[in-house]
């Protein structure tokens, strides 16, 4: 008897908050953010926390990888492409009350573009020449030259305004405009935000949303299944996410990143610096084998550097078919019929260890030896992405529409074409999509006929998340986990 | 006694000393700077410059080294560079939950590996003796991280009694945080029950042969009455013994198991702060722990001298 009266007990305490939607939710992340200031660091996750949930730009970037108004209500671009004029949204205040207005672009910008800046991406503010304010709520921003990507690149989170009054305390207590505040963190294991009362756009659904660090899979598994956690947008390991799809609890969501995940090649050192050979290797890698052996089917091939969803995409994927006779005979043709010996550097993630495993074996088909070598990503980056001591590594390139790196002069492909520089140039100073579109076509045949680095696919967004649960990014065309439209289903 | 402290003592001081030197000079071996690690692909040299800068990492190898030391001893640990806090306050809010947990599956092990190996030698041979010691060979066997995994299984997962990791915190009452360290605590305490226990079985067995138990057993006490106030007393020197060792093991343990757990420990920011290449945190968690270790051994050494008279001479017996 007592029993039951306690099992019915427990079961109106459990009903009770049933019958009202939920309005809290956990996400589940990987990586914890180093601190949550997104002007002063590149990590990945300081964005996944506080992008459009704390911090917002002047523009901001939706789930389609369309540039929306943020703080910005409207702009107006002058014929020549070089002046900016922001209409700024009035009445808006950051979360200690002060309000917000043109000082606080100026300064925001100012502090990213000065010296001693420490933002991870400067590259944004580059273009711009002067910047200035007509009026309390007017920026007028003048470029140095015209910039397609400018106000997409406004965009980011390392783009987002602070306010000179808080901006030297954001790492450990983020002051921004948005529609959630901090309202705890427990170093090491979660962060807490509440709803912003005083938010000058809709409110969101959520009172409260509890963003979890939990970085090992099997955890991040039972984290799930035991309810602890209700979304995990990001899971760590395609291998598991099967046994989500068989239970209803869960819905599995498989959209797209904007990370090309390649077989970079240093293009300077011998035999990777002739063509015939770099062909040849394109012609060995079977993508779909990839694709399945490493990611477990998740994932859509890529022919060139370029993501598959983006309008001004185009299919490359049959350049270089795989076809070993045609790999062995451009080999001989170049000078190694018997293959070579180089080494393949593999930073942690799960796509480039096991996929450089299934690569290594299909290059040695044609007679390519690897000798595999895991590092750390500090190592990556100080070895290979610096010191551009590598011949084979695999990683992916998760900015958006980031073509424009094979024009770089000191980049770790070590990649050279006049031909692409100006394609690149002109692209950077045209403004009219179609013509862009264009350009980004030819772009990214030159470096498909060029063969610059081995293009496997696209990397592929596992999320798993609560049934109920509605609203959040199936795809990340910037890294963020934007839970203002999050609501509970009833 | 004051001669044989103030030795050891010394020999302590010397061992941090050392291992300060190698923690700090490996970690300059290392490849990866922290500065390109935090500022990513898109940074520009003179962001990274500065950075450098504001994390004094331009400065000479050993002037670096010296006021790291310098600040240790005066109580200063830096500042973090990921983090960009006091590392000291990252540690105060890790060690109250590592060093909680460690004591708690210390005890744990503790109750459960001393009585059920006096138990065990007691009953030497006999189908208790035999079972337990069986129970023991497979929780030595068995690694930490996979019975933590099976704990969470089957208390979280299936039957939803205890949550899956995660810590609650202190502020949310004792109950809770206990809660949420009692799975870990079991992970971590059982297979070092099981060793336990084996050195407590043998250690009383061999005792249980010496002269001075058959002499309380001709005084007149009873079988049990010797086992306990003879026998176990003098078996605990080896007990004591491996007790220390384990503390340094648990502590080992538990950067694995809060991982498995998602505990916000010391383990968790030693394992991220390697990952990231927050350096200061690297080095001074790792002298941190080394200081640990070779406190707890001086504890060890300590407590033979209580156990046993005969060292507190000097003059070891043995």
């Amino acid at each position: 008897m007592q029993r039951f009266v306690c099992g019915a007990l427990l079961g109106a305490l459990v009903a009770g908050p049933a019958l009202a939607a939920r309005d809290d939710m956990i996400m589940g992340m990987v990586l914890e953010p180093p601190h949550l200031d997104p002007t002063a660091g590149a990590a990945a996750a300081i964005d996944e926390v506080v992008y459009a949930n704390v911090f917002e730009g002047l523009t901001r970037i939706n789930e389609a990888g369309v540039v929306r108004p943020g703080l910005a209500e409207s702009w107006t671009v002058s014929e020549d492409g070089l002046v900016y004029d922001f209409k700024l949204r009035e009445g808006v205040r950051f979360h200690d009350d002060s309000a917000f207005d043109a000082e606080d672009v100026l300064f925001s910008f100012q502090r990213a573009m000065g010296e001693g800046s420490v933002n991870a991406n400067k590259m944004i503010f580059e273009p711009i020449h002067s910047i200035d304010s007509p009026a309390p709520h007017a920026v007028s921003i003048t470029l140095k030259q015209p910039s397609g990507n400018f106000l997409f690149n406004l965009g980011y989170g390392d783009a987002v305004i602070v306010a000179p009054e808080s901006a030297d305390g954001n790492k450990s207590n983020p002051i921004g405009t948005g529609p959630f505040t901090l309202s705890r963190r427990v170093s090491g294991d979660r962060v807490e935000l509440a709803r912003n009362d005083d938010y000058w756009g809709e409110a969101p659904a959520l009172a409260m949303a509890t963003f979890k660090f939990i970085s090992d899979p099997a955890a991040a598994v039972a984290a799930m299944m035991a309810g602890d956690v209700d979304a995990f947008a990001n899971f760590p390991a395609p291998e598991l996410m099967t046994q989500f799809e068989a239970d209803p609890r869960f819905q599995v969501v498989i959209g797209s990143t904007e990370g090309e995940t390649i077989l970079a090649m240093n293009n300077a050192r011998e035999p990777l610096d002739n063509l015939q050979v770099r062909r040849a290797i394109s012609h060995a890698l079977d993508r779909q084998a990839v694709i399945d052996g490493a990611m477990f089917g998740y994932g859509t091939p890529i022919g060139s550097h370029f993501a598959p969803h983006h309008p001004a995409y185009a299919d490359l994927t049959d350049r270089y078919p795989h076809d070993l006779d045609r790999a062995r005979a451009l080999l001989a043709e170049a000078g190694y019929p018997n293959g070579f010996s180089a080494t393949l550097k593999l930073p942690p993630p799960s796509y480039a260890r096991r996929g450089g495993e299934i690569i290594a074996a299909q290059l040695r088909e044609i007679g390519i030896e690897l000798e595999i070598i895991p590092v750390e990503w500090a190592q990556w980056l100080e070895q290979v992405f610096r010191g551009k001591d590598y011949d084979f590594t695999i990683v992916s390139h998760t900015e958006p529409l980031d073509i424009g790196i094979y024009a770089e002069d000191d980049y770790y492909f070590n990649y050279h074409n006049p031909e692409f520089d100006a394609v690149i140039e002109k692209l950077v100073g045209t403004v009219e999509p179609a013509a862009r579109n264009e350009l980004l076509g030819q772009a990214q045949r030159i470096i498909a006929d060029g063969a610059v680095n081995g293009f496997l696919f696209q990397l592929a967004k596992h999320g798993v998340w609560n049934t109920n649960l509605q609203g959040l990014w199936y795809n990340s065309p910037v890294q963020a986990n934007d839970l203002t439209g999050v609501y509970w289903e009833e | 006694m004051a001669l044989f402290l103030a030795r050891r003592l010394l020999a302590l001081a010397l061992t941090l000393l050392v291992a300060s030197a190698v923690v700090f000079g490996v970690l300059e071996v290392l490849p990866g700077d922290p500065a390109a690690m935090m500022l990513g692909v898109n940074a520009r040299a003179d962001t990274l410059a500065a950075l450098r800068a504001e994390m004094g990492l331009d400065r000479p190898l050993l002037v670096r080294y010296f006021q790291w030391l310098g600040g240790l001893l005066t109580g200063d640990l830096g500042r973090s560079y990921t983090y960009d806090v006091p590392v000291a306050r990252l540690i105060r809010d890790r060690v109250v939950v590592s060093l909680p947990l460690a004591v708690l599956a210390m005890g744990l092990s503790t109750l459960i590996a001393i009585p059920v190996g006096v138990l065990a030698a007691a009953r030497h041979n006999r189908l208790t003796d035999v079972s337990v010691m069986g129970a023991a060979q497979l929780g030595v066997a068995i690694p930490n991280f996979w019975f933590a995994m099976l704990l969470v299984i089957v208390f979280a997962v299936e039957l939803g009694w205890l949550p899956a990791g995660g810590f609650a915190g202190w502020d949310t009452g004792i109950p809770a945080a206990l809660l949420s360290l009692l799975l870990p605590a079991v992970a971590l305490a059982l297979p070092q029950a099981a060793i336990l226990a084996r050195v407590t079985r043998s250690a009383v067995l061999e005792t249980l042969g010496e002269d001075y138990i058959r002499t309380a057993r001709a005084k007149g006490l009873t079988r049990t009455a010797a086992l306990w106030r003879h026998g176990v007393r003098n078996a605990l020197i080896p007990v004591v013994t491996i007790l220390g060792l384990q503390f340094s093991f648990l502590l080992a343990g538990t950067i694995i198991i809060e991982q498995v757990f998602y505990l916000p420990g010391l383990g968790r920011l030693i394992f991220q702060a390697i990952a990231q290449r927050d350096l200061i945190v690297v080095k001074d968690l790792v002298v941190l722990l080394a200081a640990t270790v070779v406190v707890v051994n001086f504890l060890v050494d300590v407590a033979y001298a209580l156990l046993d008279p005969r060292l507190r001479a000097g003059q070891r017996g043995y």
